[in-house]
């Protein structure tokens, strides 16, 4: 890969890693409140069907996450395993996709 | 691994890669399966229900609490890496950052355990 393509991966990986950090914090607040007393489908579906805030905050939450986790694996793959080339980024981008697909579904399924 | 890097393995940093590393590989694996549990929904409140009714047993608790130590350790170690990269913070004071990064990840796993319990 081009030096300017190693670049680019690495600013995705930052700018990424800035945005999880909010939405992290988010979801573990949102998780320590939300478990007090047992979760319910009622409750968690009462809180995101139909509400477009939370529909926006977990679609960029997948979006964030399906590119930072495969630039991290590539980065894990390269070090540990001297894992790399187009084999290697292409795994890691498969994931990407996949970590995007079943992230769609999942915010789908709680907020539509 | 590299042989410099391995000569590194008595300085904190060091270890704080290896947890980062290694919680963010483990969220990569735990994710796909909560994609697909939250999914459950799609065939009706009931499904969910049925899940959650699952993971209302001691060990997949205490698994629960595990990746939410996972998630906040990964969180405040890379918060770490990036005020090092980009606000300048000194990595001369790596023990106190490291101290706060794991002290900040426990307290969030405690607090979602008293809660969950």
């Amino acid at each position: 890969m081009s030096a300017r393509s190693e670049t680019m991966l690495w600013i995705a990986q930052r700018a990424t890693a800035a945005l999880l950090a909010l939405c992290v914090l988010v979801h573990l607040a949102t998780m320590i409140v939300a478990v007090r007393g047992g979760l319910t489908a009622t409750e968690i579906l009462g809180r995101t069907r139909g509400n477009v805030g939370w529909a926006m905050f977990y679609g960029v939450f997948v979006l964030a996450v399906a590119i930072h986790a495969p630039i991290g694996l590539r980065t894990v793959a390269g070090e540990w395993l001297q894992w790399r080339g187009h084999a290697a980024d292409a795994c890691c981008a498969a994931i990407g996709v996949l970590l995007l697909a079943l992230g769609g579904l999942a915010v789908a399924a709680v907020t539509l | 691994m590299t042989l410099h890097t391995w000569r590194n393995r008595d300085h904190p940093a060091y270890w704080a890669s290896i947890v980062h590393r290694v919680t963010g590989i483990l969220l990569a694996l735990f994710l796909p399966l909560h994609f697909l549990a939250l999914g459950t929904a799609l065939s009706g409140d009931a499904s969910l229900d049925g899940f959650l009714a699952w993971t209302d047993r001691p060990w997949v608790k205490a698994s629960e609490v595990a990746v939410v130590a996972l998630l906040a350790a990964h969180l405040t170690g890379g918060l770490r890496l990036l005020f090092i990269e980009f606000v300048g913070w000194q990595r001369g004071s790596q023990g106190i950052l490291l101290a706060a990064a794991g002290g900040a990840a426990a307290c969030c796993a405690l607090a979602f355990a008293l809660n969950l319990f």
